[in-house]
């Protein structure tokens, strides 16, 4: 059992984000970490590996540079190795070019079963990277997959709806996108920190993935502030607050 | 040229347009063109209700018989648009099927795609949208530059729907052709999470628990204030993610999109994810035992305060009132 995930390495979200004032896209030029949504899919990856008694973890990713500490943590988790498209030329790309680079990516990536990738990244949140990809490689897809289940050469997703959940079954190989929360990622221990250090990460350019112009048709035309919502009436509560929201309520006539 | 020819990803539910596909016919017919409604699905007794939104038109694909909306609908929309009918715009919304569908069509026609947008604008041959970033604190507005179709995903609730359009609704077959590898998943059973009240983005207040609430246990206080005001519970992605509640409660980014007349944030601090879900509430109380919260930046009623007390006072206050 081979599965390949999808990672992206981004800005810390602790940190205010900032728009790179020349491009409007977002600033990405300081240290990346591991996206969380994305350490759900290693697991849930690692998991699966784990349960059919064979197989291993590779990471795909695509950087506009060469970091890799995001990387990093997914291989301390346990993955294997991992291939870095990593391209200035990919700055600021949409989401069909980082879906066509994904593909590329996964063919260096040796045989597979299953690719994973969470259902949207935290800082970009288009949210159509792993259906594009499975599109670009001719696969069926799943998404937003509660539980993974693999049996034979077909997987079995429960897939988050609207009004409850679906059961999905699946030919393999297939693409699989999870929603945060469906397992609890491990924490890297200090054995997996050490051997990170020196799992293999292939860095590739879009051209040698055959990728050799990349271009996306839509342009930032400006960015404004949205209109601030007031700040109302804040008030400590003294036990008897309460009395306020019962008013408030009753104002508004909801009650 | 012009924008002449706009489609719209519809839904049926039960025999009316979803509220997302009225919302976005409604906008369409807005852009002027006329405006075709792309069923997932049989279009049935709703084809009259997307008419009545402003659909002249109606592509329908039939029962999907278990497969999956996303490869089985964007082959279908190709299959017309091959076929010499092909659209300047298509409008989806954005939740799971609307992004799956147009997810795949991108890559079918080499085209981008701009989404978790709030606005649109056509000025002659150019189309631009409008994306709230930074927890909605920033708006970028985006424009297509490449060739049509332009496609386009909106979040739910950012345009009023307006019957009354008395468009003709013409249906027509728009069947799903041999998917090949991609059509490998198939829906083989389907679950309903029940829940009683109002439905989360309908109603008319939400109570939404976070964080703050400390235990799984105590999201009981929501439910009970919720059920107290006829209204629905809302979570934020934090207790949805540690478990608490399921995916079907979540307000934010990823999530519902709500806009009650009354919005109450109970031991929710605010995170930009969060904040997107919510903030066009007409009235927002929040209780929160830290008054740095940036919930309290959009409050209108703001009581810095310990949830474990605040809610049971008020919970006792209102089955008082009976």
């Amino acid at each position: 059992m081979n599965v390949i995930v999808c990672v992206k390495q981004i800005p810390d979200p602790a940190l205010p984000g900032e728009l790179d004032p020349s491009t409007n896209t977002l600033k990405r030029d300081g240290k990346l970490i591991l996206d969380e949504s994305d350490s759900y899919g290693v697991e849930m990856a690692l998991q699966l590996v784990n349960t059919a008694g064979e197989g291993s973890v590779t990471l795909v990713s695509m950087a506009p540079n060469d970091e890799v500490s995001g990387l990093r943590t997914a291989l301390a988790m346990g993955a294997e190795k991992a291939v870095l498209v990593s391209d200035p030329s990919l700055a600021g790309a949409d989401a069909l070019t980082t879906a066509k680079v994904l593909a590329g990516a996964v063919g260096k990536a040796g045989e597979y079963d299953l690719i994973i990738a969470g259902t949207e990244s935290s800082d970009g949140y288009t949210g159509t990277v792993p259906e594009q990809m499975a599109e670009v490689l001719g696969l069926p897809s799943v998404g937003f997959a509660k539980t993974i289940t693999v049996d034979g050469d077909t997987v079995k997703v429960d897939r988050q709806t609207e009004a409850g959940y679906d059961e999905v079954s699946c030919s393999l190989p297939a693409v699989v996108s999870v929603t945060a929360g469906v397992v609890e990622p491990r924490y890297p221990s200090f054995k997996g920190i050490m051997a990170a250090k020196s799992k293999p990460v292939d860095t590739v350019t879009a051209g040698d993935l055959g990728i050799e112009s990349v271009s996306w048709a839509q342009q930032i035309s400006s960015v404004e502030d949205a209109p601030a919502r007031e700040a109302g009436e804040v008030i400590e509560d003294d036990g008897e607050t309460f009395n306020k929201i019962v008013e408030f309520l009753d104002n508004l006539k909801v009650i | 040229m012009g924008i002449d020819n706009i489609w719209v990803f519809a839904q049926a539910d039960g025999d009316a347009a979803s509220s997302a596909t009225a919302e976005l016919l409604t906008k369409a017919v807005s852009l002027g063109g006329t405006v075709t409604a792309f069923v997932a699905g049989a279009a049935g007794g709703a084809a009259a209700s997307m008419a009545d939104h402003g659909a002249a038109k109606i592509y329908e694909t039939g029962d999907l018989a278990g497969a999956l909306p996303g490869a089985a609908v964007s082959a279908a929309m190709q299959a017309v648009i091959d076929g010499g009918d092909s659209p300047d715009l298509i409008m989806f919304p954005q939740n799971y099927e609307g992004r799956d569908v147009m997810a795949r069509l991108s890559v079918k026609l080499d085209r981008t795609v701009l989404t978790n947008s709030t606005e649109i604008s056509v000025d002659g041959d150019s189309v631009t949208v409008q994306t709230p970033v930074f927890g909605g604190t920033k708006l970028v507005n985006s424009t297509f530059t490449g060739e049509r179709p332009f496609i386009a995903a909106f979040r739910p609730k950012s345009f009023e729907p307006a019957g009354g359009a008395g468009a003709a609704g013409e249906v027509v077959a728009a069947p799903v052709p041999d998917l090949g590898a991609t059509g490998g998943a198939t829906v083989t059973a389907v679950h309903v999470e029940e829940t009683s009240g109002p439905k989360l983005d309908e109603a008319d207040v939400v109570v939404g628990g976070g964080r703050g609430l400390g235990e799984a246990d105590k999201f009981d206080m929501i439910e009970q204030l919720a059920k107290q005001l006829k209204g629905a519970p809302g979570a934020s992605r934090a207790i949805v993610d540690a478990g608490w509640v399921p995916y079907s409660y979540q307000v934010g980014q990823t999530g519902k999109v709500v806009k009650p007349t009354v919005y109450i944030a109970a031991g929710i601090s605010g995170a930009t994810q969060h904040m997107v879900g919510m903030k066009g509430s007409k009235n927002i109380i929040a209780i929160n035992k830290d008054a740095e919260a940036p919930i309290f930046g959009v409050a209108d009623l703001g009581i810095v305060g310990d949830v474990h007390k605040v809610l049971p006072q008020l919970l006792e206050a209102l089955a008082a009132r009976g």
